[in-house]
């Protein structure tokens, strides 16, 4: 990795991961550190979907200021998820294979997002604001309909709407663990091989069909990529709302450069180091219990307010 | 060869552009005029696939737009928008260098990397390689914007009023550029033009466009020898010759 | 049952309002009769049992849904005046969490307080709140009218973090859901009374109508007009941070009614809004109403909260006003 600020990213990140998984072990440290491996594993996937997936987002609908959270992607596959469970009921639902389950919730999930997000996305092209408002609306709908559906399989359940409001970094799934692996990976390796059309997209719709990009199959595509990385994140933690803008807010601020090839593994370092470094400090320096999830959110609406107030959404 | 055969276009309902056949031939400047709302930057838009086509057909050299792949097209045409904004923060170099895309598709070799300096070079930008694009005046940008397009290296070169935010010194250098490409490279420069002055003096054909319509289409002399141009503006344009060059003096 | 502290129309938009009326009438109607227990008119006649749960619970409750929607859908349209902008309303700019955070803080500090004292805890929590969105909002370009909106959500979303960090670590997030997801399900005889003073700032914003009018032209023609300008608008934000206190206090927190109601009346009766007040808030009444109806009776015999319901059909229709109104932004 030729680039600077990559390559202390870089350090940075493996010192974080070192400091989660040696702090404060007791007994069995075979043990401990096999279990924390795993979550460790779990984590630094977590981080670089959302990284990249916010980075493919803001690129291809052409503003900072949106991200595949804010517009409601993680919501929609909570929703798809609780109308499944509405719909066969909850015991079948969890009989049903857990591979199965996963690619069919994703797949559908991708079909959703590219027939929705692709009108929005095409239909207020040159009107960013309107379009970053009715996407924060559809988000915000999205996540009122999960509410409903929730109230609608488990009407006593008091906490439906906060189940499906907050990420548990510490209490990661470990059943689709493996499958959201190898399909993030994939997803990330497909990102990876746009780097540079990415790099075209980012002039704009026109530039880039002048340069001979098929626009509307790279939206598809793109979509399609941000639908898989937030299925595999969010099945995996749950909703991380403004954690990917604030780590793409970070990388462009960090690294200064237009490249994708260094915007998306930047930014997924930069989502590594939050992560892992806040969550060593939450859950073993702080003892404080699920709020690293609040924390992001917090900092993460206050980027998003310096960036409209400072005109970073052009 | 330009070849456009029934070309309608409408805006939700609004029709723009009615049943247009035009050919162009290959090489030389053509210019196209017309009042504002004419439908000129409707035409040029369609005719560089930035809008789908509703009606009728375009092509280059026998090569029909909507049947090629978008990549091919790429290295047959490019066009300069009118507004031309770039969505990232990029340098001059870095900006004019995304011309070089169609041809090495991410992976530059030093034969791009050339043509880019080379651009920098004839377009004044040397000087102002490293700036970022925000940066610049708005006149420099568009000249970054033209030399982004001239890199690219198509036969055919569409440009949409480049000459907007330009002052008099580069507008007159972009047309004498417009010229030698044609001269010398032998591209086809097709040009929306704002000042038929500038169409007289540097374009080889005319085709004017009024309501959606072609008014008037031939060799820039004999459109200007005629007093066929005031009728589609809708005013008196007087033309005078000025050392054998026909003068439009349509500012008073 | 006729809403007896909401003002009557104007002549002009007298049959819009008369109406507007018979709907509501048709939809209380409808609310005194459905819930968890049944209750039907031949009943109410037959024995005391059910003039007792009428008088009890569904009367009280169906006047819950009528003062608080029609008080939301008129805060709504003050902060538009305010804000000089169609795309806000107190839970899109942080008036709703700051009162939020001012209860939270209240139960903290002084776990024993009582109703008056964790009232005006909330109501200078969100007038803060309040006062601070439209502070930023006059950083922003009057061009670019839906800035204004995504600021405001931003603000809120921030100050609802810091409600959830807060309530998260003492262990009040069920208090927190309460206050910002309202619903109507616990509302029984002498547990809603304290709505009718939202009567009072209606009627207030009712008096000022013109001013927020004027107001809302801007400083500039206000001062022109010689209005006291600070003045109107602290007026403006004490009434729009009263009401959302008493509401989020008493049944909590309704989205998008102060959003949706005053933009869907104002595009049918125009932009005068003392003629389009009455009319805001009988379709205020009437939209918290339907919500909650249909809580009621989508899962009978359990319940879905009314804010729940109004945050999809409301956000909904938001998406559609900013979707289709192009060129109307502010």
């Amino acid at each position: 990795m030729a680039h600077r600020g990559l390559a202390i990213l870089a350090a940075a990140l493996a010192l974080s991961c070192l400091v989660y998984l040696v702090i404060g072990v007791r007994g069995n440290w075979g043990f401990v550190l096999a279990l924390r491996a795993e979550r460790l594993a779990a984590l630094l996937l977590v981080a670089a979907s959302v990284a990249v997936a916010t980075q493919i987002f803001q690129t291809v609908s052409g503003n900072r200021i949106l991200t595949p959270a804010i517009v409601g992607f993680d919501a929609l596959y909570i929703l798809i998820q609780s109308v499944l469970v509405l719909a066969i009921g909850g015991l079948a639902a969890a009989q049903l294979p857990e591979i199965g389950r996963f690619l069919g919730e994703t797949a559908i999930l991708a079909l959703a997002a590219v027939a929705l997000f692709a009108a929005l996305l095409r239909g207020a092209a040159g009107d960013v604001q309107r379009m970053v408002l009715a996407g924060i609306v559809l988000g915000v709908m999205f996540r009122s309909l999960t509410a409903f559906v929730q109230r609608l399989i488990d009407p006593n359940e008091f906490a439906a709407v906060q189940i499906a409001s907050f990420a548990r970094f510490n209490r990661i799934e470990a059943g689709p663990l493996w499958i959201a692996m190898a399909v993030g990976a994939a997803a990330l390796a497909g990102a990876w091989a746009m780097r540079h059309r990415l790099d075209v997209m980012a002039l704009g719709r026109d530039h880039a069909i002048s340069l001979g990009l098929d626009h509307r199959r790279m939206l598809m595509t793109a979509l399609v990529l941000v639908a898989l990385l937030t299925a595999t994140a969010t099945a995996l933690v749950g909703p991380l709302a403004f954690f990917g803008l604030l780590v793409t807010s970070l990388a462009h601020l960090v690294l200064r450069d237009h490249r994708h090839a260094v915007l998306m593994p930047g930014a997924a370092l930069i989502a590594g180091i939050v992560l892992i470094a806040g969550q060593t400090v939450f859950e073993r320096a702080l003892g404080l219990a699920a709020t690293l999830g609040v924390v992001v959110e917090f900092l993460g609406g206050l980027v998003f307010l310096a960036l409209l107030l400072g005109r970073g959404w052009r | 060869m330009i070849e456009i055969r029934n070309l309608s276009h409408a805006e939700g309902r609004t029709p723009i552009l009615h049943d247009i056949t035009l050919s162009l031939p290959k090489g030389g400047v053509t210019a196209i005029l017309g009042p504002n709302g004419a439908g000129k930057s409707t035409l040029l838009s369609l005719m560089a696939r930035l809008r789908p086509l509703q009606a009728g057909s375009i092509a280059y050299d026998g090569m029909d737009i909507a049947a090629t792949p978008t990549e091919r097209l790429a290295r047959k045409l490019a066009i300069l928008r009118q507004d031309s904004t770039v969505g990232s923060r990029l340098t001059v170099r870095d900006l004019v260098g995304f011309g070089r895309f169609p041809h090495h598709r991410g992976r530059p070799g030093p034969a791009d990397r050339a043509a880019v300096e080379a651009a920098l070079g004839q377009f004044d930008l040397a000087p102002l390689a490293g700036r970022f694009t925000e940066e610049l005046s708005g006149g420099q940008r568009q000249r970054a914007l033209v030399a982004m397009a001239f890199v690219q290296a198509t036969d055919y070169l569409l440009l949409d009023e480049p000459l907007s935010g330009l002052d008099m010194y580069y507008a007159r250098m972009l047309m004498r550029l417009l010229r030698r490409l044609a001269e010398e490279h032998g591209r086809t420069v097709v040009v929306v033009l704002h000042e038929i002055n500038y169409a007289a003096a540097h374009a080889d054909r005319i085709v004017a466009l009024k309501d959606g319509r072609v008014a008037l289409e031939g060799p820039a002399a004999e459109v200007f020898a005629s007093a066929r141009l005031s009728p589609i503006f809708g005013m008196e344009i007087p033309v005078e010759r000025w050392h054998g060059r026909p003068v439009a003096l349509h500012y008073t | 049952m006729p809403p007896a502290s909401l003002p009557t129309a104007e002549p002009r938009a007298g049959r819009h309002a008369a109406l507007a009326l018979a709907g509501l009438a048709l939809l209380a109607g409808a609310s005194l009769f459905v819930g968890a227990a049944p209750l039907s008119a031949s009943a109410l006649l037959a024995d005391g049992e059910g003039a007792r749960m009428l008088m009890l619970s569904r009367l009280p409750r169906t006047l819950a849904c009528l003062l608080t929607g029609a008080a939301m859908a008129i805060a709504g349209l003050v902060m538009q005046m305010l804000a000089r902008n169609r795309f806000v309303e107190p839970s899109t700019v942080g008036s709703a969490q700051g009162a939020a955070l001012g209860l939270l803080a209240v139960t903290l500090v002084w776990p024993a307080a009582g109703l008056a004292a964790k009232m005006l805890a909330a109501s200078l929590a969100s007038l803060a709140g309040t006062a601070a969105f439209l502070a930023m909002v006059r950083r922003l370009p009057v061009t670019q009218p839906l800035l204004v909106p995504l600021a405001g959500l931003a603000w809120g979303a921030i100050l609802g973090a810091a409600a959830t960090f807060i309530a998260w670590e003492t262990d009040l997030m069920q208090f927190l859901e309460i206050w910002l997801n309202g619903e109507f399900s616990g509302v029984v005889q002498g547990r809603y009374e304290i709505l009718w003073l939202t009567g009072i700032f209606a009627a207030a914003a009712y008096l000022l109508a013109d001013r927020f009018t004027i107001a809302g032209l801007g400083r500039d023609a206000a001062v022109g007009l010689g209005l006291r300008y600070e003045r109107v608008l602290l007026l403006g934000l004490l009434i729009v941070a009263a009401v959302t206190a008493l509401t989020v206090v008493t049944v909590g927190m309704i989205p998008f009614v102060g959003l949706v109601v005053p933009n869907l009346v104002r595009m049918g009766a125009g932009d005068n809004i003392r003629a389009a007040l009455p009319l805001v808030a009988l379709a205020g009444a009437g939209a918290v109403l339907a919500a909650d109806l249909v809580g009621r009776l989508v899962i009978h015999p359990f319940e879905v909260p009314a804010a729940t319901v109004f945050g999809v059909i409301g956000a909904g229709v938001f998406v559609w006003l900013i979707v289709t109104r192009r060129g109307h932004g502010a």
